[in-house]
């Protein structure tokens, strides 16, 4: 640490600044915070399904149930959807209102293929007698994927809305502030998603 | 009693009449005087028709200073609250010996000492620190507001809300009867049937939310917004504390809230996660609640440990002792608050390598601890010391915490603490750091920092009795505990049956009657001080010749905190300007850009709140529809852009010539 001490008596230095001080914006690093603390509501989730992730309790495992196809696919739609909001952002960067919308609408279409197969999936799931009360396995398997669903859901409500703003007032600050905590926000749930594409289903049917 | 789950109807869920405790005669007075004095309150604002006033100016302002006030008036409510479940304990426990059951039957007691817990550590605690650090963080690194200003009221709206939820569940239903952390399965479905649980869910997860989103704010206030000049090394100790502790909260409170979903999930949907059948593992919930559990100890203790390190070096006249030691031991301690959490139960079965391990870890945070110990008592060290309020509490507090953090090295060593784990002994120990540690920094913060707020001083003779019936009454009411626990006495026990051991409970009891006394003088300190405003008037801003940037401004500070901000050139920055000839400029005011107030705080809470009655009494349809509310009024809220405004450069002008009038009136 260095500080600089002036003999009392020497001029005095400038105490305050008669401009206006406009503090950086918050915002992105505020947001990021909250991501990180998103991250660790997942991390506890993933830490749940370590521990009980081999506890069938007579059950159906992993191996008897999951359809690496159909999660395959699954994945492909929530990759695509991350590059086309890259896109989104991108032609947001070269102020063009309406290709943006479009990539973000693009992007739209891929969160709701998305989330159709998940549901379809833990409605097949739950036919089969594989609910989430069946075993500490299930519960914990339904969690962390719901978990990472609804985020899915909420994201799209956010795509919505802010589709709309977009569309009402255009790419002004404000929009493409929460352009970028979306776009932050979206790719989020990728990388998530891909831990639980290798940990829950990749390692569930070994 | 919970009585036998009635069918649930659609219209209500299982709430129904039974629900309101009319046989239990102490909830019923105490339901009386709460409408009586609630009623008097309400028709007081409508009588002198106060509601707009309250709306406009506090209810939805999103003024750091206002919402830090707004925090510490919720703590000092809940405390009176939290301290009458004290007060019904020690009663109890004074009385029920040898075949008397006392006058609180078991599972009612079970839920007193429960609310205790909750309310003292989420409600009155958590909203007191928050509150100084809302309060003061802006002011000591000269921003005019918080990175976040409408989070930070919906933030308070939501805490709020929580204390609502656990209010409403003294006079409809129950409280939960699980003890403070609701270990199941004792909180699951089977043991804990009714609303008790569901209650402590909800609360803590509205209340959750708030606190999580305040740490994200003040994090990136600390982060974003100092003034000028003011690197990380020149910043006040307390804003470091609230750093680091805001850092704790964000990365420890997403854990709690995870772990309590998936307790709801156990309870609502009949998941298996802490279930004693089908593959559960409720020793997963213990591990999960104290990894957020330990550093929430120290999300309280460091901000007070921020609050001491101002006081002493005020009073002291002198720069604190250690500076950069003080620094490196606060963050020393946030990360070692993450390797600690088992000692919370050496004894559930973890061997004897891993308790070694947290056990090892535990004593070493008493290492810079003990360094903040020697830094306060070197600061006094040949310092002119001033024995005002706050000082005087600084120094209890070096006293009792020490004897606190012996007994706590004990507690982590495991073979000892196989003989006093769940005994009184814990009990004496973590009330001995939080009353000595985090109460008296509060009180000492309070005394401290209420001229800034309000402008004038609190009344010195009622808070000396404040202090001394605290501190004295502190000792009598736990060095029995830790006596009784020396000799096996366990925990949340209602009734015993050796009249040996009545002594000491009685004596534990006329201790806690001491510190009502001090609740109560510290009431009248206020109520006094109010009265006697003028005489106690501080019109310099600066009534302890303090060394931090809150005393370079009025008291109370206007709405933006600092006509020009201010410049920072050294450590105890506002000890520098008045060192090297500051002068206060009078002239060359400009327009000062400001975030406007918004209702949609309120609002979101007040829909939180009914989402969770709706959920704990399994209503469903208001539950469903308060959610979709939820979502709709976030939305709404986005679509307004219209959020900040300016102060007119005529509006500073005028209330920094007004602030010139004092001062030269003073001169």
């Amino acid at each position: 640490m260095t500080t600089t001490t002036i003999a009392s008596g020497a001029a005095a230095p400038q105490f305050y600044t008669t401009e206006e001080h406009h503090p950086e914006n918050g915002t992105l690093l505020g947001f990021w915070l909250y991501l990180m603390s998103d991250c660790l509501i997942f991390a506890v989730l993933f830490a749940c399904y370590g521990v009980l992730g081999r506890s069938y309790a007579a059950g159906p495992s992993g191996k008897d149930l999951f359809d690496l196809g159909l999660v395959a696919l699954n994945t492909a739609f929530l990759l695509l959807s991350s590059i086309t909001y890259g896109f989104a952002m991108l032609e947001m960067a070269k102020n063009r209102k309406g290709s943006t919308l479009f990539w973000l609408g693009v992007t739209g279409l891929f969160g709701a293929a998305f989330l159709c197969v998940e549901v379809y999936e833990f409605a097949h799931l739950i036919h089969e007698g594989a609910t989430p009360q069946r075993s500490a396995f299930l519960s914990s398997f339904f969690t962390l994927v719901g978990t990472h669903g609804l985020h899915v859901t909420f994201g799209m409500i956010w795509l919505i809305t802010l589709m709309i703003q977009v569309t009402r007032r255009g790419l002004i600050a404000e929009n493409r502030r929460r352009l970028a905590c979306l776009s932050m926000f979206w790719h989020f749930l990728d990388v998530i998603w891909i831990g639980v594409f290798t940990f829950v289903y990749l390692m569930g049917t070994l | 009693m919970t009585p036998t789950p009635a069918p649930e109807s659609l219209l209500f869920g299982r709430l129904s009449l039974e629900a309101i405790p009319l046989h239990e005669p102490i909830l019923l007075v105490t339901f009386a005087g709460v409408a009586v004095g609630g009623l008097a309150t309400l028709g007081a604002i409508t009588y002198f028709r106060l509601w707009g006033w309250l709306w406009r100016e506090w209810l939805t302002s999103i003024d750091h200073k206002k919402i830090g006030i707004m925090y510490m008036i919720l703590g000092v409510i809940m405390l009176l609250r939290g301290f009458s479940d004290a007060l019904m304990m020690r009663a109890q426990q004074a009385i029920a010996f040898a075949g008397f059951e006392g006058y609180l039957p078991p599972h009612h007691y079970d839920q007193i000492f429960t609310a205790h817990g909750v309310i003292m550590i989420f409600f009155v605690a958590m909203p007191m620190v928050t509150g100084f650090m809302n309060y003061v963080v802006p002011l000591q690194i000269g921003a005019r507001d918080v990175a976040f200003p409408f989070l930070n009221n919906f933030s308070f709206w939501m805490t709020t809300g929580g204390a609502v939820l656990v209010m409403t569940s003294l006079f409809v239903g129950e409280f939960a009867a699980t003890g403070w952390l609701a270990y199941p399965p004792l909180s699951g479905i089977a043991y804990s049937p009714w609303v008790g649980v569901d209650y402590y869910i909800w609360a803590l997860q509205i209340a959750g939310v708030g606190t999580l989103l305040s740490g994200v704010n003040l994090i990136a206030t600390i982060v974003k917004m100092r003034a000028p000049g003011m690197t990380m090394m020149r910043m006040p100790i307390f804003t470091w504390t609230a750093l680091c502790t805001n850092v704790l909260i964000v990365a420890s409170f997403p854990v709690l809230t995870a772990v309590l979903a998936l307790l709801s999930l156990d309870r609502y949907l009949g998941t298996a996660f802490f279930t004693n059948d089908m593959g559960g593992n409720p020793m997963m919930y213990v591990n999960l609640i104290w990894i957020w559990g330990h550093p929430e100890v120290y999300i309280l203790i460091l901000p007070a440990f921020g609050i001491f390190s101002e006081v002493v070096s005020t009073y002291c006249g002198k720069r604190l002792f250690g500076y950069a030691s003080m620094v490196y031991a606060t963050v020393v301690i946030t990360i070692l608050s993450y390797l600690v959490w088992l000692h919370h139960f050496f004894t559930m079965g973890s061997g004897a390598s891993v308790n070694s391990f947290f056990g090892i870890t535990t004593m070493i945070i008493s290492i810079p601890t003990g360094a903040k110990i020697f830094n306060w008592l070197f600061t006094m060290y040949r310092g002119r010391i001033r024995f005002e309020l706050p000082m005087m509490w600084t120094v209890a507090f070096m006293l009792t915490f020490v004897i606190g953090g012996m007994t706590g090295v004990l507690l982590a060593v495991p073979p000892a603490d196989f003989v006093l784990h769940n005994s009184l002994f814990l009990i004496a120990h973590f009330h001995n750091v939080i009353i000595g540690g985090v109460l008296f920094g509060l009180f000492a913060g309070i005394n401290y920092w209420f001229p800034k707020a309000f402008g004038f001083k609190l009344d010195e003779f009622w808070g000396k009795v404040s202090f001394w019936f605290w501190v004295v009454g502190f000792y009598v009411a736990f060095m029995p505990l830790y006596v009784l626990g020396l000799m096996g006495v366990t925990r949340r026990v209602s009734k015993f049956e050796d009249p040996s051991l009545q002594i000491w409970f009685v004596i534990a009891a006329f201790g806690a009657v001491l510190i009502a006394v001090g609740i109560g003088a510290f009431l009248m300190q206020i109520f006094v001080s109010i009265r006697k405003r003028e005489q106690l008037k501080d019109v310099t801003g600066d009534p302890w010749d303090g060394r931090t940037l809150e005393w370079a401004t009025s008291s109370p500070p206007p709405a933006y905190n600092f006509a020009f901000t201010p410049v920072v050139h050294d450590l105890d920055a506002w000890h520098d300007m008045k060192r090297r000839g500051y002068v206060r400029p009078t002239s060359g005011f400009i327009p000062i850009h400001m975030p406007k107030n918004t209702g949609a705080g309120v609002v979101l809470s007040a829909l939180s709140v009914i989402c969770g009655f709706a959920l704990i009494w399994h209503i469903w349809w208001l539950a469903a529809a308060s959610l979709l509310c939820l979502i709709a009024a976030a939305i709404v809220h986005t679509f307004n852009y219209d959020r900040d405004f300016h102060i007119p450069a005529s509006e500073v002008i005028a209330s920094e010539r007004a602030r010139t009038k004092l001062l030269e009136g003073r001169a």
